[in-house]
Formats: C-alpha cells, sequence, structure tokens
C-alpha cells in the first residue's frame, strides 16, 4: 500500500514536469520566431559599390629612378579622405605586385587612414594679427576660413601601418620614390592637396626606412613629374 | 618645436675657444672685425693650393643603425665606413684634409651629423650610403628651395643657402663617375643630416652595376666596383677644388 503522502508528492511533480514541459516548447517556439526574424533582417541585396573611375596613379620605377602617370579605372568614393585612401590603396597594390616596377610589400591595406585638413602656408605664422581679435573683425574672418576650409589648399595625412615602414626596401632612391610617387598621386587626383605629411601607426616617425626624412611636410606639386622625369 | 640654429662655423669655433677661456678676447676681436678664424690655425701645406680645403665625409647609419642589408649580407653600416675609410685615404694622399663623422661602429645622430660638418667649414661635404635597389650611383642633392644666405639659418633647412652649390658639386661628382664608366641618377631628396649641413653637400648612393635586363653585372662587395667609386669620386672632389680656387 502506498502512503498518502507519497501519491501527494509523486502528483505534484508529475503535474511540475508537465509545466516544464510545456514552458520548454513555447520556450523553443520563441527561439526559433527570434531566428526567423533574423534571417528577415539579414540584407538580401549587395551593397552598392562606388562607380568605376579614372584615377591617376604617379608609379615609381626603380630601373631608371622615374616617375611614371598610368590612367586606371577603379571604383572611387565620393568622401575625399575616402577617395585619397581608395587611389593610395591601388598605388600600393601595384607596387606589391610580382611585376612591379617599384617593388615594396604591403599593398593596399598599408595605407590606414588619409586624413584631410586645412594647409597651411609653410612658414607663415600662426599668430592671428592683431585686428583679427576685435568683435568686430572676427566674423568676416571666420566666414573666411570657412570658405577656405571649403574650397582653399589642403594638407593630406597619410597614416601608414608599421608593417609597410618595417617591410620597406631600405635606400635613399627606393624610399624617396615611395613618398614622391604617394605625394603626385594624391595631387592628381585631389588637386587640392598641396601638402603631405606622414604617419606610421599614428605616430610620426623619423624617417621610412633609415633614409626619407617622414619629419617634414612635402609640396604635392613638387613631386607631380612633368613627363617620366626623375625626382 | 624647438628651433635650433646653424651657427656659422666661425662662430662655433669661438665657442670651443670662449669655452677654454685662454683665446677668448682675440676670439671677439676676430668676431667684431668679421674676419675668418679657426680654433687651430694650421699652417698652409707647403706645396698644395694656398687656401685651406675641407672635405667632410658622412659614413651613413652605425651602432644600433644598421641601415638596410646587402645581398652578401653585409650592413649598409659597415659599408659606408669601409668606403669612407677607402676614400679618405685616396683624398689624404693628395692633400686635402678630411672630416669624418664616425671612424668606428658608433652610433651618430643625425644632427651631431651636421654639427661636424658644419663646425668643419668645409667646402665639400659627401655622405656615403649603399642600396640593393636600383643601378650605379645615385647622386641626390636636397630638395630644399634655394633660398638667401643668412645670417641665422633654421637649422632644419640650412642647406637651403647651399642647395646651389650643391647642385654643382653634384655635377662635378657625375661628371667624373659618367668619366669612370659608371651609371649614374641624379636627383634631390629629404636627409635630415644633409638638410642641415652648412657645406655643398650631396648624398651619394651606390648600388650594384645592372645589365640592360636588370641583372646585376657587379656586385657591391666587389673591391674593383669599390676602388672605381673611390677613385671617380676623389677625382672629382680634387676637380672642385680646382674650381674652388679659381677667381
Amino acid at each position: 500500500m502506498i502512503p498518502r503522502h507519497q501519491k501527494f508528492l509523486f502528483s505534484i511533480l508529475l503535474l511540475a514536469s508537465l509545466v516544464m514541459g510545456v514552458a520548454l516548447w513555447q520556450l523553443r517556439d520563441r527561439a526559433h520566431q527570434r531566428l526567423i526574424a533574423g534571417q528577415d533582417s539579414a540584407p538580401t541585396s549587395a551593397p552598392e559599390v562606388a562607380p568605376a573611375e579614372q584615377a591617376t596613379l604617379v608609379v615609381a620605377n626603380d630601373a631608371d629612378s622615374s616617375l611614371l602617370t598610368q590612367v586606371h579605372s577603379l571604383p572611387l568614393p565620393d568622401d575625399p579622405g575616402a577617395r585619397a585612401r581608395a587611389v593610395l590603396g591601388k598605388l600600393l597594390d601595384l607596387y606589391a605586385a610580382a611585376d612591379a616596377t617599384h617593388k615594396v610589400a604591403g599593398g593596399g591595406s598599408s595605407v590606414t587612414q588619409v586624413f584631410l585638413l586645412p594647409a597651411q602656408e609653410i612658414g607663415a605664422s600662426a599668430k592671428p594679427k592683431s585686428g583679427d581679435s576685435r568683435s568686430g573683425n572676427s566674423k568676416p574672418s571666420e566666414a573666411a576660413a570657412s570658405q577656405n576650409t571649403q574650397t582653399g589648399p589642403q594638407l593630406a595625412v597619410v597614416n601608414l601601418t608599421g608593417s609597410f615602414a618595417a617591410s620597406h626596401p631600405s635606400g635613399i632612391q627606393t624610399e624617396t620614390l615611395t613618398i614622391l610617387s604617394i605625394c603626385a598621386t594624391l595631387h592628381a587626383n585631389l588637386p587640392r592637396v598641396t601638402q603631405v605629411r606622414f604617419l606610421v601607426d599614428g605616430q610620426q616617425r623619423a624617417t621610412l626606412a633609415g633614409h626619407a626624412d617622414l619629419t617634414r611636410t612635402y609640396l604635392a606639386a613638387d613631386a607631380v613629374p612633368s613627363e617620366g622625369t626623375h625626382p | 618645436m624647438p628651433v635650433r640654429l646653424a651657427i656659422r662655423p666661425f662662430f662655433a669655433a669661438c665657442n670651443q675657444t670662449l669655452r677654454g677661456g685662454a683665446l677668448a678676447l682675440a676670439c671677439v676681436a676676430f668676431a667684431a672685425a668679421g674676419q675668418p678664424a679657426s680654433a687651430q690655425p694650421a699652417p698652409p701645406p707647403p706645396s698644395g693650393p694656398p687656401a685651406r680645403f675641407v672635405v667632410v665625409l658622412d659614413a651613413a647609419h652605425g651602432g644600433d643603425d644598421s641601415g638596410g642589408r646587402l645581398n652578401s649580407g653585409q650592413l649598409e653600416k659597415v659599408f659606408t665606413l669601409a668606403m669612407t675609410v677607402r676614400l679618405r685615404s685616396l683624398l689624404s694622399a693628395r692633400g686635402i684634409q678630411v672630416v669624418t663623422t664616425r671612424d668606428s661602429d658608433a652610433a651618430v645622430e643625425p644632427n651631431r651629423r651636421a654639427e661636424i660638418a658644419n663646425h668643419a667649414a668645409a667646402q665639400a661635404c659627401l655622405s656615403l650610403h649603399a642600396s640593393e635597389s636600383g643601378s650605379g650611383i645615385h647622386l641626390f642633392a636636397s630638395s630644399l628651395a634655394p633660398a638667401q644666405s643668412a645670417r641665422f639659418p633654421a637649422w632644419k633647412t640650412a642647406q637651403a643657402t647651399f642647395v646651389t652649390r650643391s647642385l654643382a658639386l653634384e655635377g662635378v661628382l657625375n661628371s667624373a663617375l659618367l668619366h669612370a664608366g659608371m651609371g649614374v641618377t641624379l636627383g634631390r631628396t629629404t636627409l635630415a643630416a644633409v638638410d642641415s649641413m652648412t657645406c655643398p653637400a650631396v648624398a651619394v648612393e651606390i648600388a650594384p652595376e645592372r645589365g640592360s635586363n636588370q641583372a646585376v653585372t657587379t656586385e657591391l662587395d666587389d673591391p674593383d666596383y669599390q676602388a672605381r667609386v673611390a677613385g671617380a669620386l676623389a677625382a672629382a672632389l680634387l676637380e672642385w677644388r680646382t674650381e674652388a680656387h679659381q677667381p
């Protein structure tokens, strides 16, 4: 004979098992619905790709130490900074190719960012003129500065990866050609870029690979070759 | 950014003298009169040209900075030092006073190299480099735009007042190297040490000789090639001395 309290306990356990079974079934259904909902929100169309445009690349050649202009078709974003990065990425992809005329490892991913800032005339004093501090002259000055930001010359700050600098061949000629081709390519595709500075992993670095000075500001227009000229 | 000034060699020599104390008054008197002076006036060599002619040889890299690695496994710092020693011997044998920025495997900062060159009041400064890229000899003058002579030029662009003379020296070196049958590439570059030198300065980068198919025909470690390069550079500097002493 089964005692009464055991029957009662068995009934409670059976009831709890049934309740837990139902709850588990419902939780499973909910998880399934969430999964289906997530699949519905997944993109079903490819992201928009920037239209291909003609980009001018100034390519270095170690054999005769020259810079040659080449035109390539590649997708270019509208944003000037992204555009500059895309162009330099293509240039460094050419240098990483097996048949490159100027062999540098790393490729397009070696350019981390390109920042475009309003350029200051080299040698110009950063000190404001005496009249600018007065309230009456501040608004025209700000308007001029704003206009200068939109249409004036720009300084491009090119942030390279440390691995690119570490793997760059050492030598005056090869380092100079890399720097000049980057400057000239930027100026050819973004004519407002008149000055270029370089960072490596976000930090200033003395030289690219032991020779070419990376602490100075390069004038982009000086790097543009006339036609296959030597730097 | 700290601004350093390229003190003229004369005033630098005065600084050394003033530290010594003994000749301070004489040095100040010379400075007031605007006449050249040197810390240790040396008598002119009896058979050489009357004026003092000094060449600075800068063996690039050194110490922790080994520069590039050449195909033979040799480091660029070792190669440049060996070439400096070879060239110094040739120049000294011809009565040219030579000042070197380093005589051993020591680390020398670019600013220190420029200081040594500027204190020497040299008529020619050569910075010797080596590379496996390219072909023949690469001659580089500073890419700074020529500027008017200034009493206290900015340290980082002190070479600007000498760029025209540096390009002339580059031309003389080019002629001598071509005459010796070597391929030469001329260019402009930015080297921190050269840009701070107050003398006609050229960076000489020695690369292997290559044939028309870009295959290496003469390696950098070829003693004959090194001798030919050193001989041509010495001949160029003798020519430069002759030009410098012409009225």
